[in-house]
This record gives structure tokens, sequence and C-alpha cells, in this order.
């Protein structure tokens, strides 16, 4: 049996990325994702790659740009404020299709808001956040070991579909500590070439990554490629846990840090005969959609009620899919308040709201 | 008789026509790159380079080597993401002054405080080419632009920025100069610093920025030999020549 640590959030992330092939990272101070860059300002170097501590985030997402470019695993991460200066570099980079990592863990906000946990960026993160048209593809992790895991099968993602991968965690998910498994160590090695990186022309033509194209056939047919790809990845990728949802009354969505409160919620109403469940998406983007559409099916299904740490952006996503086959319900909490238990049981019985 | 050839295309650069305006000495210093490369044996698989937004951005049409283009001002960060990926190529980035010297400030400065060991062509025409002759960081005090119509008023509009003199005050660079393309011995004057820069990187010093005047006839609206006058006469006296570090 393998040997479980305990570590912070933010650490296993980390390490996770190391495992599983990061070899380039660049980032800027801010709370509460510091212990990422902090790590790896060490463990970098003893593995061969960069660590970089940027001048701004700016400049942070641009040498991703630049280290994905050049074929390496690259990540960076920030949290909130800093995700928002990230967009100018993630349109360009999902434009070039260049595969990275990049980890929001978020903060209550708008503008510099609070450095406890919020769920407020989701729009950010899964409509597009930067100009143009293009999609992250987005985790929602929701302990530790499935920030780890998320973060290690990351980049695989990232180098198959040529995307950028945004691992949407909260300021909980990057400070508890909890036991994990941690992966076993890649060797960059023995990963697959990347025929289209800048790696020096050596017997070939030369590679030439850009995003700018003035040939109006050329650049609708890369912007179709991109959302083709989308698609590939909905139809192949898309995961979620339906958590005693096929024979409830109520069904509570909710990710990250709320998707735990809400499973003692539902464990605690299951105990008193109550019928409620929770869809819990991993992938928000693209969403399960297929999955939730089928739950809202269901006879027995009578509404959801959508849990988040915002005035209400996911429940927009369920409100699509659910396309008013049931009532959609919402509760959020902002200011960077977690819902507790209690408070969501209350919720769900009609009480507070 | 027996012909030799005394003048031919450097194997850097592809065989696709310039498309700078006439006048404009962006094709020289494309050049000039791609010659030093040459002789100092550094074959097309071991170039990267990074075109920026402006008049260049289509540079990686004329480099017959590996090339990125960056957002605006970006173009040292992916350059350094680049180099600490590929530390044996040679990286250059080829940037314009409101790349540089404007939206990419932190950029430049922050690549050469590090010693990031790439070469940086910094193209000072002291003003915005693509976009159609807007006032850049670089414009001349009372110089005309299409965001300054009376002449650029340091009340209003502040003073030019001196990129070469500002690098120079930190540790990090290793070598910066600057040099003009106004007339033949120029020219070769700014060859033998971008040869320079390049060794340097070669060699493994570190970082490198080479500031080269060039003309814009179209937006300063002049003819070509009058935008090259207006260079020796009107921006050498404000911008002047010359090596500002040199770690050695």
């Amino acid at each position: 049996m393998k040997e479980r640590v305990l570590m912070k959030g933010n650490e296993a992330i980390a390490e996770a990325a190391v495992r599983g092939g990061c070899r380039f990272f660049a980032g800027y101070p801010i709370t509460p994702q510091n212990e990422i860059p902090e790590y790896l300002s060490k463990r970098l170097p003893e593995v061969g790659g960069s660590f970089i501590q940027s001048e701004s985030e700016v400049s942070a997402i641009n040498m991703i740009y630049g280290a994905s470019c050049a074929g390496a695993r690259a990540m960076t991460s920030s949290s909130s404020p800093g995700i928002s200066l990230k967009q100018e570099g993630l349109s360009y980079i999902a434009c070039g299709q260049l595969p990275c990592v990049v980890i929001n863990m978020v903060r209550g906000g708008p503008g510099l808001g609070t450095i406890y946990p919020g769920q407020a960026d989701y729009f950010q993160a899964v409509k597009g956040g930067g100009h143009g048209d293009y999609k992250l593809f987005v985790y929602t992790p929701a302990t530790v070991q499935e920030a780890v895991d998320i973060t290690y099968k990351s980049f695989e993602m990232a180098d198959k579909y040529r995307i950028p991968v945004l691992i949407l965690g909260d300021g909980t998910i990057g400070q508890m500590m909890e036991p994990v498994v941690l992966p076993e160590m890649k060797d960059p090695a023995t990963f697959p070439e990347k025929k289209w990186a800048l790696t020096g022309c050596k017997g070939r033509e030369r590679n030439i990554i850009n995003t700018l194209d003035m040939n109006p056939e050329r650049l609708e047919a890369i912007t179709d490629r991109l959302f083709d790809v989308y698609e590939q990845i909905r139809e192949n990728e898309t995961e979620y846990e339906n958590y005693m949802c096929d024979d409830a009354e109520t069904v509570i969505v909710a990710y990250g840090i709320v998707s735990r409160v809400a499973k003692s919620a539902v464990n605690i109403l299951r105990e008193q005969g109550k019928k409620v469940g929770l869809f819990r998406p991993i992938t928000v983007s693209p969403y399960p959609d297929k999955a939730l559409s089928a739950i809202a099916d269901l006879p027995n299904v009578k509404k959801f009620l959508v849990a988040e740490l915002s005035k209400g952006q996911m429940v927009e996503d369920v409100r699509l899919i659910v396309n008013g086959r049931k009532p959609v319900e919402f509760y959020g909490r902002t200011g960077g308040f977690v819902i507790n238990t209690e408070e969501l049981i209350s919720v769900v019985e009609g009480g507070k709201r | 008789m027996e012909e030799k050839v005394v003048f031919a295309r450097p194997s850097l650069l592809t065989d696709a026509p310039f498309h700078y305006c006439p006048g404009c000495t962006h094709g020289i210093v494309h050049r000039l790159i791609a010659e030093v490369l040459g002789e100092l044996n550094v074959s097309r698989e071991n170039v990267i380079g990074i075109a920026p937004v402006g008049c260049a951005v289509f540079a990686y049409d004329y480099f017959d080597c590996d090339m990125t283009e960056a957002a605006h001002g970006r173009a040292p960060a992916v350059a350094t993401g680049i180099k600490r990926v590929h530390p044996d190529k040679v990286v250059f980035s080829y940037q314009g002054d409101g790349d540089l010297a404007c939206i990419g400030a932190a950029e430049t400065i922050h690549a050469a405080a590090r010693n990031e060991n790439i070469t940086i062509i910094f193209i000072n025409n002291g003003i915005f080419g693509m976009t159609g002759g807007q006032m850049a960081p670089t414009t001349l005090l009372g110089q005309y632009s299409t965001t300054c119509q009376d002449g650029r008023d340091p009340v209003l509009n502040g003073y030019p920025v001196h990129v070469c003199e500002m690098l120079s005050q930190l540790k990090g660079p290793q070598y910066i100069e600057r040099v003009s393309t106004h007339d033949a011995a120029n020219v070769l004057k700014a060859k033998k610093a971008i040869k320079k820069a390049f060794q340097y990187q070669l060699e493994g010093k570190g970082f490198s920025m080479i500031e080269v005047l060039v003309a814009c006839p179209t937006n300063w609206k002049m003819t070509p030999v009058k935008a090259l006058e207006h260079i020796k006469n009107e921006v050498i006296p404000y911008f002047p020549l010359g090596v500002y570090k040199d770690r050695g």
C-alpha cells in the first residue's frame, strides 16, 4: 500500500505537478496560494526544472506561454485578482493551442476582496475570461487528494488536447491539510514528442506559433478547431459525482468546498429519511450536462438547489441544462463566508434564504 | 568570365518580401540579425525568435527559424520561458518602442534585472507605426503624432523614455548599446553591436539589448531621405548613440 502523508493543499498540488512532469513554473505572490510557488522554488531545481518569481501576474502567464511554446510542461498559480491579470495571456495561450496548467485558489471578491475562500470566479473560468472565442478546460477539486489527482492528470489532458487547463480551487482547498497518497514520479523524457513546439528546427521546416491571422477563412478555421477540441473533451473527459440523486426529491448542486458541506447535509437529511441528493460537477467546463440533464428527467426529482460562494454563477449553467423541467433554486454566501452544514440544511428544508 | 557572388540573402532570412513601407529601415535590421548569426556560425536550428505586436508583428515570416509572436510588450517574458527550457538555443526578441518601452516596460526591466541570457533588438522610431502614428514613449518633444497633434508637449504628454540610460542603471544587464540606421557607416556600427550582443549570449554572459534608431517616413510624413536626415539631426541629439553598459 502506498504511503499516506499529511499535506497542505497548496503543497500537495505543487508536488503533484512535479510528479506529473511540470518543469517550469512562474508566479507572483498572492494569498491564499503562496505555498505553491514557495514549494516549487525549492523543488523544481531539484529535478532540473525552472522556477521564476515573476515581476507580475502578466509576466508569469507570458513566461508560461514561452515555456509551453518551447515544449515544457508548465504551470502558474494565483488567486482571483491575479487570475484577472492573466486573462490576456490565457486568451493567447488558448488561441495558440498551448498546453499548460493554471491554478486559481479563489478568494472572495470583487476588487481586492478578501483572502478567505470564494467561488465567484466561476464565470471568468468557464465563460472565457479573456477576449475572444475560447474555452478553458476547468476542474474543481473538492478534497486535497482530488486536487492532487486532478493536478497530475491535468498535464496529460493539457498535452493531449493542446488546451490550457484551469484548476478552480478555493482558499479552503489550498490551505487545509489532509492525508494524501501522492502519485508516481513521471520522467519527462518519456513524454510524447510535441512536433509543433519551438525546439530548434533541426531537419524540419520551422515551426511558427502565433495567434494572428488576417485571413478570415484561416482564422475562422482556427476558432472552429478550438471548439471542436472542446466538444471532444465534453464527449470524453467530463467528470461528476452523483451522490444519492437517483431516488432524490431535492438535488443539491455544488462544487469544491461547498460540495463537501452539501454531502454532510445530504448524509444528515438522509438519516432523517429525507430524500436529498448531491450532484457534484468535477469538470465545470465542459459541464457534465448529459448527466445533470438525466437527473432532471427523473420523475422523483422535484427541484434543484444550487449552493455557491457567490451571488449565483454556476446556477445559470444549471438552469440552462435543466431548461425549465424542474425548479432551480439558489443559495449563496459571499464575503469569504463558507456555507455551513446547518445553514444548508435549513435552506433545503425551506427555512433560511 | 568567372562570376563571383558578392551579395546574397543571408541563409537565416526566408525569401518572403518584406511588407515594410518604403524608406523604413526595419528590413535593414532584420538583415543584420540574419547576417551576424550566420557569421557567428549559428545555424537555423539553434535560433528561436519572438516577434512583437507592432510593425514587426510579421517578423516570423522573415526568419527561417522557429518563431513565435508574443502579446503586446510580453516578448521578454515569452523569451524568458523559451530560454529557460532551451538554454542551448540563441533566443532573441524583436520589439518596437510602443511594445518594449510602453506596455512592456516592466517585462523589459525585469528580464534585464534577472540577467536573462537573451538578446533584445529594440527598434526605436519614435512612433506607433502599425496603428497609424500615435504618440510613443519615445516620441520627441514637439514631434507631431495623431494623439499629440500640436506636437508633444511635456506638460500634457510627459517626456520621452530613454531606455538604454534607464537599463544601464541596473546591475543585471551585460551589454546595452544604442545604434542608428541613418547611413551606411552607422548601419555597419549597428551590425557590430548586434553581433556582439549575440556573441555575449553565446558565451552565456546574459542579457543584452541593442536599441536601433529606425526611420518611419510614413508616420513622420517625410520622404525617406528626409527621414534619415531627421534621425541624424533631431533624434540622435535627444537619444545619443553609444555603449551604455558593457560588462565585458
